[in-house]
C-alpha cells in the first residue's frame, strides 16, 4: 500500500472510464464513463492527503468536491437526457449533432 | 493492509472494465457502484472513515436513482440479445490506453517526497474544523452549486416551462 498503488489504480479507473466516455453511445453509459473518471480523481486526492499532506484537510476537502460533483453531473445529465428525449426521441449522442452542422 | 488495498483495487477496476463490456444497462449500473464501493473501501484503509463511509452511502443511494433512470432509457432490457453501442471503439481505446501509460510513468518516474508523518487526530475532526473555517467558502459553494442544480434539473425535465402554459 502505497502512493503509486493508489495512483496506479487512479490511472487505471481513469483510462476505463476515459474509454467509455469516448466510445459508448448511449448518452447514459457516457455519463458511467465520466462517474468512473471522476471515482480515478477521489482516488488520487484521498491518496495525496493520507501520503503527502497530512498536516492540513486540504485533500479531504477536494475529495468531499469531487464526491459532490459527482452526484451533480449525474443528476443535471440525466435531466439533460430526459428533457432532449422529451423534444426529440434522442438518446444516443450520434443523434444529438446539432451543433455539429 | 496491502493485500486488502490490491484486492480492493483489482477490484474496483474490474467493475469498472465490466461497466463496459455487459449488455444490460442495468447491470453495468450495479458494475459501477461495485467499483465506488471499493474505492470507498480503500479510503477505510487510509484512515478516511468519514469520507469512505460518505462514498459508501452515497454511491449506493446513486446507484440506485441511476438505475431507475438507467431501465428508463435501457435499449436493451436484461441484456437478453448481445449488443454494443459503441463509436469509435479503436481510436477511444487506444487513447485510452495511452492516457493509462502516460499517468502510470508519471506515477512511477516522479520523485514523489517521502510520506509524511500524520499528526495525531481524528483526520473527520480536522476535516470539520477546516470547512467551518477557512475552507468555509468551498462549502457555500457547494451549497449554492447544489440549489442551482436542483433548480436546473427541475427546469430541464419538467414538460412544459412554467410561463408556457
Amino acid at each position: 500500500m502505497t502512493l503509486q498503488g493508489f495512483l496506479l489504480l487512479a490511472a487505471a479507473l481513469f483510462a476505463v472510464g476515459l474509454y467509455g466516455a469516448l466510445s459508448q453511445q448511449s448518452i447514459v453509459m457516457l455519463m458511467m464513463g465520466l462517474e468512473l473518471m471522476i471515482n480515478g480523481l477521489i482516488v488520487a486526492g484521498g491518496a495525496f492527503w493520507y501520503y503527502l499532506a497530512p498536516q492540513n484537510a486540504d485533500g479531504q476537502v477536494l475529495v468531499l468536491v469531487a464526491v459532490t460533483v459527482m452526484a451533480l453531473e449525474m443528476a443535471v445529465g440525466f435531466a439533460v437526457v430526459t428533457a432532449i428525449f422529451r423534444a426529440r426521441d434522442v438518446d444516443t449522442t450520434d443523434d444529438a449533432g446539432d451543433l455539429k452542422e | 493492509m496491502s493485500v486488502a488495498f490490491w484486492a480492493l483495487a483489482v477490484l474496483a477496476v474490474a467493475a469498472g472494465v465490466t461497466v463496459f463490456v455487459v449488455d444490460s444497462m442495468a447491470r453495468a449500473t450495479f458494475a459501477l457502484l461495485a467499483s465506488l464501493l471499493a474505492v470507498g473501501g480503500t479510503f477505510l484503509l487510509i484512515d478516511l472513515r468519514y469520507l469512505g463511509v460518505l462514498i459508501v452511502l452515497m454511491m449506493v443511494m446513486e446507484m440506485m436513482i441511476m438505475a431507475v433512470f438507467m431501465i428508463m432509457y435501457m435499449m436493451n432490457p436484461a441484456g437478453l440479445m448481445p449488443m454494443k453501442m459503441v463509436h469509435n471503439n479503436r481510436v477511444a481505446a487506444i487513447i485510452a490506453g495511452t492516457v493509462f501509460v502516460l499517468l502510470a510513468a508519471g506515477t512511477l518516474f516522479t520523485p514523489w517526497p517521502a510520506a509524511k508523518e500524520r499528526p495525531g487526530g481524528d483526520p473527520t475532526h480536522a476535516l470539520g474544523l477546516s470547512i467551518m473555517g477557512p475552507k468555509m467558502l468551498v462549502m457555500m459553494v457547494i451549497g449554492v452549486a447544489i440549489l442551482a442544480t436542483m433548480i436546473s434539473t427541475v427546469v430541464l425535465a419538467t414538460h412544459k416551462g412554467r410561463y408556457d402554459r
